[in-house]
């Protein structure tokens, strides 16, 4: 059997039924990433000390006949803007290339506990900003099913590594669909949780209003045990919120009966590729055949959706970032006086996206601009979350495209000033309205995968798993590991 | 071109980002770029909306007041470019 192609569940089974012991099975995983990282580039750090110290720990406490997690010795990756306890945290940038966190995020604590072994810190796009993991500021990942291709941003790294065997998981951030577009252009689960959702105590901030940690995974069955370990509330984090975590492995049912589906008129227009509609269209009838009710819904202003994420998102990061200014940690570049070494460790710390970012967000933060800009985009979040609302009085779920296209080819938007930025037109919405999505790969398009995505009400993950769990049963595996 | 190269001059400045006077013409061109980009919101009437700063119904929250063990200053200190005795050191700044 392949171990780097099974799902944690079936991971999980054979560790309990002692087939394969942690130790083991961590270095099959290990093996795997010697094997195929030349080509793929999924990690900036390969920790293969922490991860067999992890597993060996697993594999005594088996012995001893402990009570273990279902992710107990199962080897994750995680993003490298998600603090780790003595293991170095770049955000793939120049500008925190040596930074080694003295702290572990909530999250990696809840997975330390649970016995997850980690096996490396996966490439971004700098700060998350980008669609392909090109503005990595160490290097490229290649995604795992195309040579040519780029695996999707901003945690491309994060998504060719489950495609790729090298982690039967992982783990890393949303801002505006940096989970749910690679995890499309790779053929994973990806999965965005509510606001609030998932603490975010650890978790490098770019955009705070917006980012949400969430899993990558092989099928929705790994999903809610990854969510099963990371939900709940932490004090640390101000906005995590004080609701109820269900067992989601209670919405494994494959029983869509009565569900009402609606299909955003918006999200299957102009930017969309005719084969990739087709796919979503053939998705919606499969459910329909298992007794959901698609219908179609307008939310007329989804065109307004990004212009808005990404005043509100460069804003955010800008006073963010005020933070790398080369006192306390991070890069410093030396000069006479102290604002000559801000702007000289800054200037050679951030790559050109996030210059970029900070500009504009500080443009649309300046006095004079602050409404025409920053409220303006406000409001217009506003209307989106009307929009939602408004959809959600009729629908269960929302079933949209997780992006335009299957996976660009590398290089292939290097001169747009807006690099493709439409790549988040169909994700973005979901974290200006809070709300918990999910991309679920459905199939092929010229031996690309297509990414199908979910949208539900505020924390109603478990019709998203319901709804994902039924679609993913009917469909064939598409192929996912041939790195 | 909604600003000028004298304003992505100050605007680098309030940013705190060094940009090598040669790059002012590209950049000039870019952020003008994602400035047309933004443009299409000003077709919309937004006077009778309110704004939302954030997305669920969150207001002040509140915990105990009490003393909690913090991270040891030696760690804390790990990271940084240049510290003495306990404190991070800086250039001159007055």
């Amino acid at each position: 059997m392949d171990l780097h192609t099974i799902s944690v569940r079936r991971l999980g089974e054979l560790l309990a039924r002692k087939e394969v012991g942690s130790e083991e099975l961590t270095r099959s995983y290990l093996e795997r990433i010697s094997q195929v990282e030349d080509k793929t580039k999924a990690f900036i750090t390969v920790t293969e000390e922490e991860a067999l110290a992890q597993a060996r720990a697993v594999d005594e406490q088996r012995v001893r006949g402990e009570e273990l997690s279902p992710l107990a010795g199962i080897p994750m990756a995680i993003a490298d803007n998600i603090c780790t306890e003595g293991v170095r945290t770049t955000c793939a940038s120049k500008m925190l290339e040596n930074f080694i966190p003295p702290y572990d995020a909530a999250v990696v604590e809840r997975m330390k506990k649970a016995g997850s072994a980690l096996v490396g810190k996966c490439n971004m796009d700098e700060f998350g900003m980008g669609i392909s993991t090109e503005n990595s500021c160490f290097f490229s990942t290649t995604n795992p099913l195309d040579p040519e291709a780029v695996p999707g941003g901003s945690n491309g790294g994060a998504a060719a590594a489950v495609a790729a065997g090298e982690a039967a998981f992982a783990l890393g951030s949303d801002t505006e669909g940096s989970l749910r577009q690679p995890a499309a252009s790779c053929g994973v689960v990806g999965f965005k949780p509510t606001y609030g959702r998932v603490s975010r105590y650890g978790l490098i901030s770019c955009a705070s209003s917006l980012d949400q940690i969430g899993p990558l995974t092989r099928d929705v069955t790994d999903l809610a045990l990854v969510l099963n370990t990371i939900c709940g509330r932490d004090e640390r984090d101000s906005t995590s919120a004080a609701v109820d975590v269900p067992d989601f492995k209670k919405y494994l049912v494959n029983d869509v009966k009565g569900l009402k589906i609606g299909l955003p008129v918006e999200y299957f227009g102009a930017g969309l590729a005719p084969l990739v509609a087709d796919k979503l269209r053939e998705a919606a009838r499969k459910l329909e055949e298992m007794g959901a009710l698609c219908e179609e819904v307008s939310m007329p202003h989804t065109d307004y959706a990004l212009p808005a994420h990404y005043i509100i998102s460069s804003a955010e990061a800008s006073s963010n970032l005020a933070r790398y200014d080369g006192v306390r940690y991070g890069l410093r570049e030396d000069a006479e006086d102290v604002l000559g070494m801000f702007k000289r460790t800054r200037g050679r710390g951030f790559g050109a996206e996030v210059k970029k970012r900070i500009m504009i967000g500080t443009y649309a933060l300046s006095t004079g601009n602050y409404n025409e800009y920053y409220v303006k985009a406000l409001k217009v979040r506003t209307l989106i979350k009307q929009d939602f609302a408004r959809a959600f009085e009729r629908f269960d779920c929302l079933l949209t495209p997780a992006s335009p296209a299957t996976a660009y080819k590398k290089g292939e938007l290097k001169d747009d000033p807006l690099a493709g930025y439409q790549s988040h037109i169909f994700t973005a919405p979901a974290n200006l309205a809070g709300l918990p999505a999910m991309s679920l790969p459905i199939g092929l398009v010229d031996g690309l995968p297509v990414g199908l995505q979910l949208i539900a009400r505020h924390f109603d993950e478990g019709t998203l798993l319901r709804a994902g769990y039924a679609l993913e049963q009917s469909l064939e595996q598409t192929g996912r590991n041939r790195a | 071109m909604k600003i000028s190269e004298k304003e992505v001059e100050q605007l680098a400045f309030l940013s705190r980002l060094d940009l090598p006077g040669e790059e002012l013409a590209d950049w000039t061109k870019t952020l003008n770029a994602v400035l047309d980009y933004l443009e299409p919101l000003n077709k919309l009437d937004t006077s009778a909306i309110e704004p939302a700063a954030h997305v669920l119904p969150l207001k002040n929250v509140f915990r105990e007041d009490r003393p909690q063990q913090s991270l040891d200053k030696k760690l804390v200190l790990a990271n940084a470019p240049e510290e003495d005795e306990g404190f991070f050191v800086v250039p001159r700044i007055v």
